[in-house]
């Protein structure tokens, strides 16, 4: 057994992506197996790993976890990103759910059907504007600091970073009126373990295409 | 400042009641101010109090919480109801995790047409059945404890109590097969901060009624033409 976490999912996206972001932030090697057909995944459910018959999973120091959060929140905690005290953590969850509910609409847009999508992606673009980056913005601007919450890098900084990247390539001129996200998407694009993820090679997933939608349609058989 | 942890929504389940369970199970009082208007709505934003515009809003130790698992998470870590580690935390953050998607399925269904509650009312079932609950009755059996993570009273078992209660109310006898699960809502719900917690008078709220949807929909202006998931 190689010790490093073990990332079970579809080759995508999808809610295994910010587990890829969190680990790689936290520069910690994985390793994936992709979900490509219906066997793999009644196998799987067969098996008993799965706890509530789904994925993500995530094998990692014994456990194998399921549920993003879960996972998530392991992950920070393990590695120090996750503030100092409890009223940090608070901030931090507090950020981190309300860029998941802007994530979440990102998430299900291609599987919307053709007519609603250019609603939807108007609703992005309202919601991301008007909610959820004036949020941040008014933090960075407030404290002056690099980071989002205690002066420190954290996993609402990986989460932000993961969403302001994902919105614009939906609407690439979306952070026109929000100069310290700018600046902070240089710098958290700069630190080295980000870069790196950044870069062709990694296990970051391309945005999603037809070919993610229909094998996880197929595999889940919805 | 009374220094009691007060609560900003509706007279009404919702995305509240998970947190009244827990601050009721860890012995806190707690206030409640309850949306009724447009314009007591209008006024929070206006003041700057909801962070992402959206109730719930827990006002404890003098932050403006939202979201509602990051307050149940900060109510479960101050309370002493997440496990003794991060192991422990983990597992209580898996379970909660499948009761919040249970109860999910529930969250919507006052807003449903007559025609649509039918058909939810047996999703809900199904899915109890066939999905959340039996990696609970495991849970409880692989161990043979009385709670479910770290043999020590947690959010995992509060939580998992409400979505018990919420399905049964749904079909009464949905844990006829799980043993374990009809034992385990007997111990938890005879814990003495939980048993006055479900006695009448408590600050618990009832099914969510018309009224309650009428209201949530005149304040937020939204959850007009809700189709079931």
């Amino acid at each position: 057994m190689s010790g490093k976490p073990r990332l079970t999912y579809f080759n995508g996206r999808g809610r295994m992506e910010p587990v890829r972001w969190l680990l790689a932030a936290a520069g910690v090697e994985f390793e994936e197996i992709f979900l490509e057909t219906r066997e793999q995944y009644e196998k799987l459910i067969k098996d008993g790993v799965l706890m509530f018959q789904q994925v993500p999973l995530v094998e990692i120091d014994g456990m194998k976890m399921v549920q993003t959060r879960a996972i998530l929140s392991y992950i920070a905690g393990k590695y120090n990103l996750y503030g100092k005290d409890l009223k940090e953590r608070a901030l931090i969850d507090m950020y981190v759910e309300g860029i998941a509910d802007l994530m979440q609409m990102i998430l299900v847009f291609p599987f919307s059907p053709p007519e609603a999508k250019e609603k939807n992606l108007d609703s992005i673009k309202e919601r991301a504007t008007n909610r959820y980056f004036p949020v941040f913005e008014k933090v960075l601007k407030q404290h002056g600091q690099d980071f989002l919450v205690g002066n420190k890098f954290s996993w609402a900084d990986v989460q932000l970073t993961e969403a302001i990247l994902a919105v614009e390539e939906k609407i690439p001129a979306v952070l026109s009126g929000f100069p310290q996200l700018q600046a902070f998407k240089v710098r958290m694009s700069n630190m080295p373990t980000i870069k790196k993820f950044l870069q062709p090679g990694s296990p970051r997933k391309p945005p999603p295409d037809e070919r993610y939608v229909e094998t996880v349609l197929k595999v889940l058989k919805i | 400042m009374a220094g009691k942890p007060k609560l900003y929504y509706f007279d009404g389940r919702g995305k509240m009641e998970s947190i009244r369970w827990l601050l009721a199970a860890a012995g806190v009082e707690f206030e409640e101010e309850f949306l009724e208007t447009q314009e007591q709505y209008e006024k929070l934003l206006q003041g700057g109090s909801l962070m992402f515009q959206q109730v719930p809003m827990v006002e404890i130790d003098g932050m403006k919480m939202v979201q509602t698992r990051a307050i149940l998470n900060y109510i479960a870590a101050k309370y002493n109801l997440y496990g003794k580690d991060l192991k422990e935390r983990a597992l209580i953050d898996m379970c909660v995790g499948g009761t919040d998607d249970l109860m999910g399925f529930i969250l919507m269904f006052p807003f449903l047409s007559a025609e649509d509650k039918e058909k939810q009312r047996a999703v809900i079932v199904q899915k109890a059945t066939s999905r959340y609950f039996p990696a609970y009755e495991k849970v409880l059996k692989d161990h043979g404890q009385d709670f479910l993570v770290g043999n020590n009273f947690s959010w995992a078992d509060v939580h998992l109590l409400e979505a018990i209660l919420m399905v049964e109310e749904k079909k009464s006898d949905v844990l006829s097969g799980f043993p374990q699960l009809q034992a385990f809502k007997a111990r938890i719900s005879s814990i003495p901060t939980i048993k006055k917690f479900l006695e009448p008078g408590s600050q618990r709220k009832p099914v969510p009624d018309d009224k309650y949807v009428e209201t949530v929909r005149r304040v937020l202006r939204m959850y007009y033409d809700i189709k079931a998931n």
